[in-house]
């Protein structure tokens, strides 16, 4: 199987459905002729034409709006923010618009539309370019909100979101876009919307991680392998519809658990499954949830600052180490 | 003509300045006045005369099915049968009902919250929208939508939106959509003068204007956001210039006289059609009723209200069918009782519809609904 980075996985997931359905378009700033801020639309210009690949004007409402439009009327878009960041401006024609047209239409007009780009923290940028909001739009029935953290997830799972029928928020990692893995580069390849992933097998202690968190996870569990601790990670890969089952599961088996995530703990998607495995798995819990988020301060400049607030392996160890009583 | 009306041609709106001086706010001295009514007169004439009578009462049909249908709602809203907010259009028809004449059946709408005229100028039946209104299954969007969601695929209806400004975005992607397929449907936009302070407009219609984009945007300038006066709310008032900043074709239009509305919209569907270009069109019109059901209207007046009654479209449209000898008292009263019947009707129907089953309540949310606790592919 080829080995390719996040980055060439999106390519190849876009071109090829591109390539298979006239009605798919991709829109954003600097998709085109630049090739895109980070290149993940790189030679699809080139391959497709003006028509199916569209420099847009820096207006995120606007042309989030004219996605949801075009998707009313038979298309299907994949609309690219150049960074999530700046679908904040766009929250009104998502929110409003997009995750809740098929309901309040009485199921007349479904929404089969992507909004991808790159979220989280990235390196170095401060408050503004670099935050985790995927709870804001996890949070609206109606939408779909995929993370993947590895290239054949973000291809497989791309795939699956161009091919749906409803909108999806599809969120690449910053940080990620040039680690590699194995792709299938067969064209029929998909991965199903709402399904878990066990990134590893372990018996003591569950990790559910997700994006940057998973890579950071793999690593605290080889070492804490090493201190005879197993720890099973799982990756829940969507977060809405989120595959909770996996994770119960996995909490019955070890009993105890520790979620990470990038994005600030208030209001974050590990409140919402620590309330759900205190629901369904409270009785198999030998040890309180922990969660490792975020630092929950807006995103400061300085390198050493910035180190602080992005949870680590260290970070990431503690915890396991926290929930397993030891030390 | 796409070199023409590539170019900005609110200029033109000066020569129909005969049409809107009443309502604008300085008056002009008693000679121009009859001058200008003279001319307007005439024009109206040969406008009748270029049109089929069955056109003409079809349209007066429709202003007064809209009109009664609203005097209606705000009466079962008072007895307590629709819940939730309901802006009336009363005062307002002659813009739907004259842009959406100019309209073929597969064109596309879109629209604000105060939809229910446009719903039914654009075919849907009063029994679906007063369905919708009383939260009924049998309603066009199931229940699910009330005064504010009314859609309906059937007719190319794509919506009551809530945001203001929100579908003037979604209306820039339909058109988006008929030129990307080749179609030669045209989308009417339509959202009140509020929506223009909105950044939603310009970002609109900058793409539209940059892309060539078949939609026409219809503000209809009832004067007030609410309860805020468009000389409180705007630096420019002049909303058909705004046009100009993107280099669009735009056009003011006198929003009581339902042909002008109607002519005015041809031309603009026609550049849509033919060139895929599109236009901003300023209806200058009035709302006869508060915002909502709940306005206290305490901020304008009486005689301001009245002095714009004087132009009620409905009887405009009336004297000059009647002027001109197209109608008699006896047709027109067979219109009225037509009308009296279909409203009748709607209530009726919305009466006696069920309520959306409670099963209801989850559908519709996803058109893929994914329950992961029965996906077995892992």
């Amino acid at each position: 199987m080829p080995i390719i980075t996040i980055r060439e996985a999106l390519n190849q997931a876009i071109r090829e459905e591109l390539a298979r359905d006239e009605r798919v378009f991709l829109m954003g700033e600097e998709v085109a002729e630049y090739d895109g801020a980070y290149k993940v639309t790189k030679g699809l210009l080139k391959e497709f034409g003006p028509k199916r690949v569209i420099d847009s004007p820096i207006t995120e409402l606007g042309f989030a709006g004219l996605g949801v439009g075009a998707a009313m009327v038979g298309l299907r878009p994949i609309i690219e923010f150049m960074t999530f960041n700046f679908s904040i401006l766009a929250t009104d024609q998502i929110i409003n618009s997009a995750a809740k047209m098929l309901y309040m239409s009485g199921g007349q007009f479904n929404i089969p539309i992507v909004f991808r780009g790159p979220s989280g923290s990235a390196f170095q940028v401060s408050s503004q370019h670099s935050q985790a909001i995927e709870s804001w739009y996890a949070h609206f029935p109606g939408l779909k909100v995929v993370m993947p953290s590895t290239a054949a997830d973000a291809k497989g799972l791309l795939k699956s979101a161009i091919r749906d029928d409803d909108p999806v928020i599809f969120m690449e990692q910053e940080r990620m876009y040039g680690n590699k893995g194995e792709v299938p580069d067969d064209p029929d390849f998909t991965i199903p919307l709402g399904v878990a992933d066990v990134k590893r097998e372990g018996t003591d202690v569950t990790i559910v991680a997700r994006s940057l968190m998973v890579p950071v996870a793999l690593k605290a569990a080889d070492k804490l392998q090493e201190q005879g601790v197993s720890c099973e990670v799982i990756d829940p890969r969507t977060i809405r519809p989120l595959d909770i089952d996996t994770i119960i599961d996995s909490v019955k088996k070890t009993n105890r658990v520790v979620l990470a995530e990038e994005s600030h703990p208030i209001c974050g998607i590990n409140a919402e499954i620590s309330t759900q495995i205190m629901e369904r798995a409270f009785d198999h819990l030998d040890a309180p949830v922990k969660r490792v988020s975020g630092i929950d301060v807006p995103m400061p400049y300085a390198k050493n600052l910035e180190n602080l607030v992005v949870p680590d392996v260290d970070r990431l160890i503690a915890a396991v180490k926290e929930v397993a009583y030891l030390d | 003509m796409s070199k023409q009306t590539a170019e900005p041609i609110s200029a033109a709106g000066a020569e129909e300045k005969s049409s809107t001086s009443v309502l604008d706010a300085s008056e002009p001295d008693q000679k121009t006045l009859g001058r200008e009514r003279n001319e307007a007169k005439e024009r109206q004439k040969s406008r009748l005369a270029a049109m089929d009578r069955e056109t003409l009462l079809n349209i007066y049909h429709q202003m007064l099915l809209i009109r009664r249908f609203e005097e209606k709602s705000a009466e079962v809203y008072v007895a307590g049968k629709i819940g939730g907010f309901c802006h009336l259009y009363i005062g307002q028809e002659a813009v739907a009902v004259g842009a959406l004449s100019a309209l073929r059946k597969d064109d596309y709408v879109i629209t604000s919250y105060r939809e229910h005229g446009h719903a039914i100028a654009k075919g849907m039946s009063p029994e679906s929208v007063m369905a919708e209104l009383y939260g009924k299954a049998t309603g066009c969007s199931k229940g699910k939508g009330g005064s504010m969601h009314m859609f309906d695929k059937e007719v190319n209806f794509l919506g009551g939106h809530g945001i203001v400004g929100g579908q003037i975005p979604l209306a820039t992607g339909t058109a988006f959509g008929s030129k990307y397929l080749g179609t030669d449907q045209v989308t009417l936009c339509f959202f009140g003068e509020a929506a223009v302070n909105q950044g939603a407009f310009h970002e609109s219609l900058n793409m539209a204007q940059l892309w060539k984009l078949p939609v026409i945007y219809i503000c209809e300038n009832n004067r007030y956001g609410m309860g805020t006066s468009l000389e409180r709310a705007m630096s420019l008032q002049n909303v058909a210039q705004k046009g100009d900043a993107y280099d669009m074709a735009s056009e003011f239009v006198d929003g009581m006289d339902v042909l002008a509305v109607r002519e005015a919209t041809m031309r603009a569907v026609e550049r849509g059609r033919k060139d895929y270009l599109p236009t901003l069109l300023e209806i200058r019109t009035y709302r006869f009723m508060g915002h909502s059901m709940s306005d206290p209207g305490n901020y304008r007046t009486r005689a301001e209200i009245e002095k714009y009654q004087e132009r009620d479209p409905i009887n405009l449209f009336v004297a000059s069918l009647k002027e001109e000898k197209i109608v008699d008292d006896k047709a027109l009263k067979r219109i009225d009782e037509e009308v009296k019947q279909q409203v009748e009707n709607a209530v009726k129907f919305a009466e006696e519809s069920p309520y959306p089953a409670p099963e209801e309540l989850y559908t519709d949310i996803y058109a893929n609904p994914i329950d992961p606790s029965k996906n077995k592919a892992r």
